[in-house]
Formats: C-alpha cells, sequence, structure tokens
C-alpha cells in the first residue's frame, strides 16, 4: 500500500454524470437500503462510476456520488481512497493486475513483471496506445493456479512469460482470449499424473464415503421394491415411496467425483474395483418376508432400542413387521438385513436386534418409549 | 449503579458508564489520547488500557462499559487495575508505537509544552527508539487560515474527524487512505466551512493542528494566564486569556458546562490580534477637521466647553456592543446628573422595553436548558453566526433526539435540520393566531422553546413581533412553572448589563434612531458605539478602542480599555452576570472607561459618587442586587411576558433578517484583526462560489 491519491487535474474530466441506464441502476441500488440509509449504496455507486468512466474514478464522479446519496464529498473520498478495488488515475483498456504475492512470487510473477515493464511500461502508467496499464496487487486468491494476472474482470492463470507475451499480443490485437489457466489445466486440478488419493479404495466406500454407498443401496432397494411390488398380486398394498434423492443426481455428482477424475488421469481402478462392494452377504441368507403386517397390524418396531421411526419404515418396507420375524433370525440374516439398512447399516448387529426382538416378543415391554439399551 | 473494584478501591457508578470513566471517579488517571468526553467513542489510540481481572489481555477501558464487566465466580464485583505491571507496559507498547512515526520535533512544535503525547511520553515512553527505519513523511494539507497542519504529527486519533463532524455539523475534515497512509484532510484541502473550527486545535492531542496566527509566537510557560470572559457575542463564554508581558497572545477556551462547554467560536480565539492593531493609545481632538492627539486635560475642557453650551435635551448618549457593565453604569449616572433624557444602548435599534421586566429581554430557557428542550422555533435569528456556541447547543439537542426545530426568516444552513416556516412576521402572526403545522409541533412539545433574534427585533415593527413571539409562547404552553421556553438572544455583549441598567430613553427622552436624525442633537457620546452612522452637525465624542466608525467621526477621542484590559462585569444573553478580568494594561495613555468618565465628570462640575471601581461596584450592586450573583442567573418574573404577549402591534410583512451580515466583523476589534479579515474574505468568496 502506498499513499494513494486522486490523479492530477490534467488528466479529470471537467464533469461526470451516469448514463440514464446506469441512473436507474444507481436508483435501484439505493431504493435497496431503509430510508436515512442512503449513504450504504456508496460503494456500489462508486464502482458503477469507475465502470462508466473507463475502470477509473475521476474526481467529477466522486462529487457526483456524494450529491446522489447526500453525503459531504470528504466522506465519498474516504471510501475512494480506503479500497483499492477504485483507481484513482486513469488505466488502460485492459487493466493488468499482477498478483506479487508469495505463492506467485514463487511461481515466476517477477518474469511476468519483468514481461509487463518491457510491454506496457512503468507500474500504473498506461501506455501509448492507451491498450493497457498493469500494477500490482496483492493476493487474487487463486494460488493454485500461481503465476497469474488479472485482466479487467477475468483471471488469466499459469502463465509463463510466453504465454502472457501471448496473451498480451492476443489483446493488443483484439483477438479473442480464453480466461483461466494458460496450460491446458481445466481449473486447479493436478498438472500432469496425479500423485496423492490415487489408491482406488479411497473411493469405493470401503474406508470413506457411506454416503456413497447408502446412494447405491437406496436405489438397489427401490429397483426390488418396485420390482416386488410388479410381481406381488394386487391385493398388495402399495407401499409409500421413501423420500431419498433422486438418483440421476447421484449419477451426476458420480460423474463429476474425484475418482473418476482419477480413472481418466490413467489411475489404475479396476472396474471390478468399481463394481458395487456392497453385496457382501448373498441373497440366500434373505429371512422371510412379509408383503404387509399380520392381521393384527404390524409391532411397534421403534420399541427396539437404535430402531426410530425412519429405520421402522424402513424395516415395513423390507417387509419386517413382527418382533418374532426378527427373533427367528440368524446371524447371517441379520447382516443381509444390515446390509439393506443404507445409511443406517451396522445399527442391526450393533444393537444386538435379534436378542432384543426376543425379548420383545414374549409380551415385555420397555421403560422407555426408544427401547432399552442391551447389554454390551 | 454498578459495582467494581477499581486498583483495590470499591466504588459505584452508573452502569452505562465506560471503565475510562469509572477510573476516574476512582482516582486513578487513565492516559488517552483519542477519547473525549463530548465526542463519540474511537477507541483508536489504545492508551488507556486497563487490566480486568479475568481477561487475557488488556481492555481498552473507553471503549468498554462497566455494564459488559463480568463479576468473578462467586458475584464479587469486577476488579480494574491500572497500575499493574502489565499495564505498564502495555501502555509503553503503545506509545512506542505511537512514537514510531511520531518526528522528534518538540523543540520546534508549537504543541511543546501542552502536548498529551509529550506528557505521556514522559510517564510511558522510552528514552530511545527501536526503530530503524525511515519515519512515515505526510504532506502538511490546507485547512483553512486558522488551523496550521504539521501531518508528519499526526497520531490519527481522529478527534478533528469527530468533533467537525458532530459537534460543528459541518463534515469537512475526514481521513483519506488507510492504516499507516491514513492522512486527515478537507475535501481537496477546502479551507474548513464551521465557525467553531478552533476547537480542532485544542482537541488535537499532538501538534499536527495548530493555531496559524499563533504559530512561532510563544511559548505555553511564558505566558501569564488570566480567567475571563468573551465579549464577541452575547453568549459570554469562558475564556482563559494568556498574554506575555503587554500583548494578549491567545485566547483558549475554559469549561462552562452552562454556558460554552468547552468549546468556542474562532471570532473568540482568533481576535487577539485585533487588540494590537488601530488601536487608540491617546486622547485627540479635531481641529480643522484633522484628529490630533491631545491632552486629557485639553480633551476633557473642550468636552466641557461644548457641554455647557448645549441645553441637556440636545445631548446624548450611545453605548456599544462592548462597554462592561460599570462603564454604562457611570455613564448613566453621568447622564443623569447632566439631566440628559436622551440615552439608549440599543443601536442596532431593537425594541426591547426593560420596563416590561427582564423576562422579556433574556434568554430565560438558559442555555444549558436547551438539552430539555423538546422543540424549537428560531424567529429572525440564524444562531451559527449571531452565536455558534449556542447552535452547537441546539445541533447537540437536535443530533441526540431529532428535535423537531422551525425556522422563520433567513433559509440557510444551521448544521441542523428544520422545517422552514416562512420568511416574513406574517408567518409568525399566522402561527400565533392558531394556523400552521408547526403550532401542532410545539403545542405538544412539553418544553417548546422560542428563540427570538435581534433580526427579528431590530425593526420598526420589532415590539410587534416580540409580542406575537411571547402570545404564541404563551399559546403553546412555553411560560410554565419549571419551563420558561422564551428566549430572546441578543448579539451584543453589553446589551443584557445594559438593558439590566435602563439604559433606554428617559419618558421625554430620543432612542438610537432619534438621536441620529440629522440636527436632533448638539452633543453626542459614544461609549464604544461603532455601529451607527452620526450625522453631521453634532459634536461626536467617542470613548473606545479602536479606530473604527466611531472614532472616524468623532470631534473627540477618548482611548479606552478593551475587555482583556478592564475586570467589568458582563451580563450574558442569559442574564448571567460575568467578571471579565485584566489579563494586560490599556495602551499608551489609554484608561480604564469608568475612570474615564469619572475623571470627565469631575471636569463638567457634576463629579460622580465613587473614587474606586469598589466604590462604583457598591453603589451598582446596591441598584442592581442581581449583579452581585457573579455567574448565577437571578429569576426572572415572567408577568412581564405575559404583559408582553397582550400588545399586539402591526406586523410588517419584510423578511426577518439576521443582523450578522459577516460573521467575521461584527465589531470594532474584529474588524481590526487582519485574521478575522482573512476569514471573512475567505467566506465571502465560498459564498460567492456557491452562488454561481
Amino acid at each position: 500500500m502506498a499513499v494513494r491519491r486522486l490523479a492530477p487535474k490534467e488528466f479529470q474530466p471537467d464533469s461526470f454524470a451516469f448514463t440514464a441506464e446506469n441512473a436507474i441502476w444507481a436508483g435501484q441500488q439505493i431504493a435497496k437500503y431503509p430510508e436515512g440509509r442512503q449513504a450504504s449504496a456508496v460503494i456500489a455507486l462508486l464502482w458503477k462510476a469507475q465502470e462508466q468512466a473507463g475502470g477509473w474514478l475521476p474526481e467529477p464522479a466522486i462529487r457526483t456520488v456524494a450529491d446522489l446519496l447526500k453525503m459531504p464529498y470528504i466522506r465519498v473520498l474516504e471510501v475512494a481512497t480506503f479500497y483499492t478495488m477504485f483507481n484513482l488515475e486513469p488505466v488502460g483498456r485492459h487493466l493488468v493486475q499482477l498478483c506479487g504475492t508469495t505463492p506467485c512470487m514463487l511461481r515466476g510473477a517477477e518474469q511476468l513483471k519483468d514481461v509487463l515493464k518491457r510491454r506496457v511500461g512503468d507500474e500504473k502508467h498506461v501506455s501509448a496506445d492507451g491498450k493497457f496499464s498493469w500494477m500490482e496487487v496483492e493476493c487474487l486468491g487463486a494460488c493454485c493456479n500461481a503465476p497469474m494476472v488479472q485482466i479487467n474482470n477475468d483471471y488469466y492463470e499459469d502463465l509463463t512469460p510466453e504465454s502472457l507475451e501471448k496473451l498480451l499480443d492476443d489483446l493488443a490485437a483484439g483477438k479473442p482470449v480464453k480466461p483461466g489457466p494458460q496450460n491446458g489445466r481445466r481449473a486447479s486440478e493436478p498438472e500432469g499424473a496425479i500423485t496423492t488419493l490415487s489408491d482406488p479404495s479411497l473411493f469405493d466406500g470401503s474406508q470413506i464415503g457411506a454416503w456413497r454407498q447408502r446412494f447405491e443401496a437406496e436405489a438397489a432397494e427401490k429397483a426390488r421394491a418396485e420390482a416386488e411390488a410388479a410381481a406381488a398380486a394386487p391385493e398388495a398394498a402399495k407401499t409409500p415411496e421413501p423420500a431419498k434423492p433422486k438418483e440421476t443426481r447421484a449419477e451426476e455428482k458420480a460423474a463429476d467425483r474425484p475418482e473418476v477424475r482419477v480413472a481418466e488421469g490413467k489411475a489404475p481402478i479396476a472396474p471390478a474395483a468399481k463394481a458395487d462392494a456392497a453385496e457382501g452377504v448373498a441373497d440366500e441368507h434373505k429371512p422371510i418376508l412379509l408383503a404387509k403386517a399380520r392381521g393384527d397390524g404390524p409391532d411397534d418396531l421403534k420399541l427396539i432400542y437404535g430402531v426410530g421411526p425412519k429405520l421402522a419404515t424402513m424395516l415395513n418396507e423390507l417387509g419386517v413387521y413382527h418382533f418374532d420375524q426378527i427373533a427367528a433370525w440368524n446371524e447371517m440374516n441379520l447382516a443381509w438385513v444390515d446390509q439393506h439398512l443404507g445409511a443406517f447399516r451396522g445399527r442391526a448387529v450393533r444393537d444386538k436386534w435379534i436378542e432384543q426382538a426376543r425379548k420383545l416378543a414374549t409380551g415385555w415391554r420397555p421403560a422407555s418409549d426408544v427401547g432399552e439399551k442391551p447389554e454390551e | 449503579m454498578a459495582k467494581l473494584i477499581v486498583d483495590g478501591n470499591e466504588i459505584e457508578v452508573p452502569a452505562e458508564f465506560t471503565i475510562l470513566q469509572a477510573c476516574e471517579e476512582a482516582g486513578a488517571e487513565v492516559p488517552r489520547f483519542c477519547f473525549h468526553e463530548r465526542l463519540s467513542i474511537a477507541g483508536n489510540c489504545r492508551m488507556c488500557l486497563v487490566e480486568v481481572k479475568g481477561s487475557p489481555k488488556p481492555v481498552a477501558s473507553c471503549a468498554m462499559s462497566v455494564r459488559d464487566l463480568r463479576p468473578g465466580p462467586n458475584g464479587e464485583p469486577p476488579v480494574v487495575n491500572t497500575r499493574t505491571p502489565l499495564v505498564k507496559k502495555a501502555r509503553e507498547g503503545v506509545m512506542e508505537f505511537l512514537l514510531i512515526n511520531h518526528p522528534l520535533d518538540c523543540p520546534i512544535c508549537d504543541q511543546g509544552g501542552e502536548c498529551d503525547l509529550q506528557d505521556q511520553a514522559m510517564a510511558y515512553g522510552v528514552d530511545s527508539s527501536r526503530f530503524a527505519e525511515n519515519k512515515r513523511a505526510v504532506e502538511d494539507k490546507y485547512i483553512g487560515p486558522l488551523v496550521k497542519t504539521s501531518m508528519n504529527r499526526c497520531i490519527h486519533c481522529t478527534r478533528c474527524i469527530r468533533f467537525t463532524t458532530e459537534v460543528a455539523g459541518v463534515p469537512d475534515l475526514g481521513a483519506i487512505g488507510r492504516g499507516e497512509d491514513m492522512e486527515i484532510t478537507t475535501y481537496l484541502e477546502h479551507a474548513m466551512g464551521s465557525e467553531l473550527q478552533g476547537n480542532v486545535i485544542d482537541l488535537c492531542p499532538v501538534g499536527a493542528l495548530t493555531s496559524k496566527p499563533y504559530a512561532f509566537k510563544a511559548r505555553p510557560w511564558e505566558l501569564s494566564k488570566t480567567e475571563s470572559v468573551d465579549v464577541m457575542d452575547a453568549v459570554g463564554s469562558a475564556i482563559r486569556v494568556d498574554a506575555r508581558g503587554r500583548e494578549v497572545m491567545r485566547f483558549l477556551p475554559r469549561v462552562n458546562e452552562f454556558i460554552n462547554e468547552e468549546w468556542i467560536s474562532d471570532k473568540t480565539r482568533f481576535v487577539w490580534d485585533g487588540l494590537r492593531t488601530q488601536r487608540l493609545d491617546r486622547p485627540y481632538v479635531r481641529e480643522n477637521g484633522r484628529l490630533r492627539s491631545a491632552s486629557w486635560n485639553e480633551a476633557f475642557a473642550l468636552i466641557a466647553e461644548k457641554v455647557n453650551a448645549a441645553k441637556s435635551e440636545r445631548i446624548g448618549a450611545i453605548v456599544g456592543d462592548l462597554a462592561a457593565v460599570e462603564e454604562t453604569y457611570a455613564l448613566k449616572l453621568l447622564m443623569e446628573k447632566l439631566g440628559v433624557p436622551n440615552i439608549d444602548c440599543r443601536q442596532d435599534g431593537a425594541q426591547l422595553d426593560p420596563a416590561l421586566g427582564r423576562a422579556t429581554y433574556l434568554f430565560n430557557t438558559t442555555i444549558a436548558g436547551i438539552e430539555d428542550a423538546d422543540a424549537v422555533l428560531l424567529i429572525g435569528t440564524n444562531p451559527r453566526k449571531e452565536a455558534p456556541v449556542l447552535n452547537a447547543r441546539i445541533r447537540k439537542r437536535w443530533r441526540l433526539l431529532r428535535t423537531p426545530i422551525g425556522v422563520i426568516g433567513e433559509n440557510v444552513d444551521l448544521t441542523y435540520d428544520y422545517s422552514y416556516l416562512g420568511t416574513g412576521a406574517q408567518t409568525l402572526a399566522d402561527l400565533a393566531a392558531g394556523n400552521g403545522a408547526f403550532l401542532e409541533v410545539l403545542s405538544k412539545a412539553e418544553r417548546p422553546l422560542i428563540i427570538v433574534g435581534q433580526g427579528a427585533l431590530a425593526r420598526e415593527d420589532g415590539m410587534a413581533v416580540l409580542a406575537a413571539a411571547a402570545k404564541l409562547a404563551k399559546a403553546v404552553g412555553a411560560l410554565g412553572e419549571a419551563w420558561n421556553g422564551f428566549s430572546v438572544l441578543h448579539t451584543a455583549a453589553a446589551r443584557a448589563g445594559a438593558l439590566d441598567l435602563g439604559f433606554v430613553p428617559k419618558a421625554d427622552g430620543l432612542d438610537v434612531a432619534g438621536m441620529l436624525a440629522p440636527g436632533a442633537l448638539d452633543v453626542l457620546f459614544l461609549l464604544g458605539a461603532d455601529e451607527v452612522d452620526v450625522p453631521e452637525g453634532a459634536f461626536v465624542v467617542y470613548q473606545g478602542t479602536h479606530g473604527d466608525r466611531g472614532a472616524h467621526r468623532a470631534d473627540v477621542i477618548l482611548p479606552g480599555a478593551a475587555y482583556t484590559e478592564k475586570t467589568g462585569i458582563y451580563v450574558n444573553t442569559e442574564g448571567r452576570p460575568q467578571f471579565a478580568n485584566r489579563a494586560v494594561f490599556p495602551p499608551g495613555d489609554a484608561r480604564e472607561d469608568w475612570a474615564i468618565l469619572r475623571a470627565l465628570s469631575d471636569v463638567l462640575g457634576k463629579r460622580l459618587p465613587f473614587d474606586s471601581l469598589a466604590a462604583l461596584r457598591e453603589q451598582l450592586f446596591a441598584a442592581h442586587p442581581h449583579l452581585a450573583a457573579i455567574g448565577e442567573i437571578a429569576p426572572v418574573d415572567t408577568a412581564g411576558i405575559e404583559t408582553l404577549a397582550g400588545k399586539g402591534g402591526v406586523l410588517a410583512d419584510a423578511p426577518l433578517i439576521s443582523p450578522i451580515a459577516d460573521f467575521y466583523l461584527t465589531n470594532p476589534i474584529a474588524r481590526a484583526s487582519a485574521v478575522m479579515a482573512e476569514c471573512s474574505a475567505l467566506a465571502g468568496g465560498a459564498l460567492k462560489q456557491a452562488a454561481e
């Protein structure tokens, strides 16, 4: 930071007035604020004024904004000099803001500075043709793509002296340029082969990512329920569809997920590994399930400790309605059911449902609505 | 009330007090730069750090209120320490940072000797700097002819910005840039436009803003300091006269909560160079159309010759705006002894009649009382020009509660928002007759305040305007037991005192207008009256201090003493008698005015019955006991206002214009001041610019 002053008199226009369009826009900004707080629009208006004046803020514009907001001139000047985003001196048509903060500096911002000095001239001076001016600024927050510059409203990243030269050539010639990384990267993904997060098990849900398994389990379960409903006799009551995320959404996400990129980035991910590893327990262990509750209605499965309303519904959907059903399971049956509990996977085994259900099937009832925690 | 323990002493203070105020209450001194009692809290200098038990870090005591302190674990009162090693270390750290960029130019700095930074560096500074880099350099700014800047010294306390924005109400100053590069300036270095701008000099805790006229003139320790009151307006601000030898070097404000708090206007502060120039330092007599210096005896003999030759009803006396009560009393006695009926103190022709009682011509509400008003009506006055300090009070009230304010008269910037009701007396008549939207505001108000200015009174129908205002005051309930909202704002320091003495024409006497009619008088005595045009014909005796309009017309000049050169009582617009004390002696042969009149009376053969100021005052106090209560306002009888309200009268339709066209040039002392002339030219130029 250095002392910032208004541009010398010879640069200042005689007057400034918002264009009709901008005046309407300014009015809308001012209207956003309650009566007596109109001064809150000062930054928005100064920004618009800067835009209209060609990227810098002339002194008459400061007065115009002050008059518009009924602020003393000095108050608006305070704001204009406080924020470095307001350029107080004329700038070129393409204002190059070079990030010179540590990451960019380490990645070669100094060389870019040399290019700009040679091509455009001294810092904060408009080139002879009026097309360029440049200045060094503090971190622009694109360190992943260092070194970088901001030209007017766009970031141009991953620059080398050569690519910056080319960029300036193109801009000078009026050719279209592509904002973003200039070295072929799409965004800030790793350059070349990846060196980290390449273990495929990170992405199959076995270590992390239970949410993904839940989606897949739900998808499978839905498909099964649909198949079952189609197969079931007309008397089978339609179970309401549980609210869950659309499958398409999960798939779209999946396309963007890191492991997909990893695959693209030649990381060895075996198709087998990508296959669903959820079906650990074969269907042969599937317990006896009912299409609907028996005559005297379903038991309150929520009395099993660890089963809440959501889980109870899920169990009902699976075809589990009664304590004696669960009481009759063996360990493998339980594991199979557990597998189909989506996000609640692990609960059935952890909370010893069979043991609890046996107790409940005898007619015993716990003291609390949520059930009684089984002993360890 | 909240309890807390400061340095081991348990005290109880209102919960809204800041820790700093609580510490002061407990007798602990807390250094500060940015904090000021009468300004908003900024909390940016960090000098007032104290230790609060339970807080891991020192706390800025100016910005934290007692209410926010937590009690101890067992409900003990919070503990604040101001003298622990932690506090000292913290303050030393702050001081070291402040001094990083502060130049070591105390030997050439005008603030030296009365500098907060200097004083506090004695307590918290270290003798050497650890800062080896370059100090920051800041360009000095032009912010007007009164305040000199030396911006290297600025420590960014922002007191000046807060003062101009909050108290003065003319937000000229601001801080541009940020961080280390923050700079105090006006917009594009225009001159400040406030009449109170000189106060930033006192507020500046360092030497960044100093007095331009006083620059490099004196050091504070070589000045003799005399407490006095100001006579530039009728407010009677408390001032301190700093003099060296025979010369007044500067005026500073004193705190008087009832009148000026701690502000004074620029005219009060910077008029001192006018006390040296254009002075009348010996008697003069006019010979063949030219004034020549003469001896006292010569001058007195000439006056005696003329007075003895004239009939008493062809003699007149006018008291000017700067005369103390003592000389007015002496002149009145002398005129009574001569049998002269033509005496007047209202040189502007204001229609005020002391016979109706003191309540009809005083600022009954009192200046401090403005802060209780819940609706204000200004009639024919521009308090910003007539009494800037009083205007700051109105603004203070308005800032706090957005008190509704109505104005009849000129539509000018008063530094607060008001509803403009109209320009002429007709609007007032309408209001008094029960019409107008603002009447409802006044009626609803519990303590309405109606201020009548000289602009409404110094005209043919002045008495009718005053009566209409009184009628209105009565109608809206401004004349209650506990609240008297009928107030007259004077512009002349001598006026209220002279009216108290009854220095107005006797039954068959001429008033100012009558005396100034061509051929009305043979001898006219002007006691510092410079605002009148005396026609040819009359023999004019001018007793005063400056070679101004009165002296130019005079046939005999008797050199008197200015307000810094005599002790005298001045009654301010509230009716509060105050002493102006002598700080220096009158120049040359000039004498104290009462003594001149006493000597003259001897020559005229009408010897006044006192030989000393004490004897004079003894008689004065016997005749007017309320003047003896210095600094007190004697209770007034409001019956006079009731009588006045019943008077009626025809109102002319001319606009009510404030009598003060140029704030900086209202009296002979100000007109002799080069500083005031510069300010006046600047203000005039600014007006021209605005008109374009």
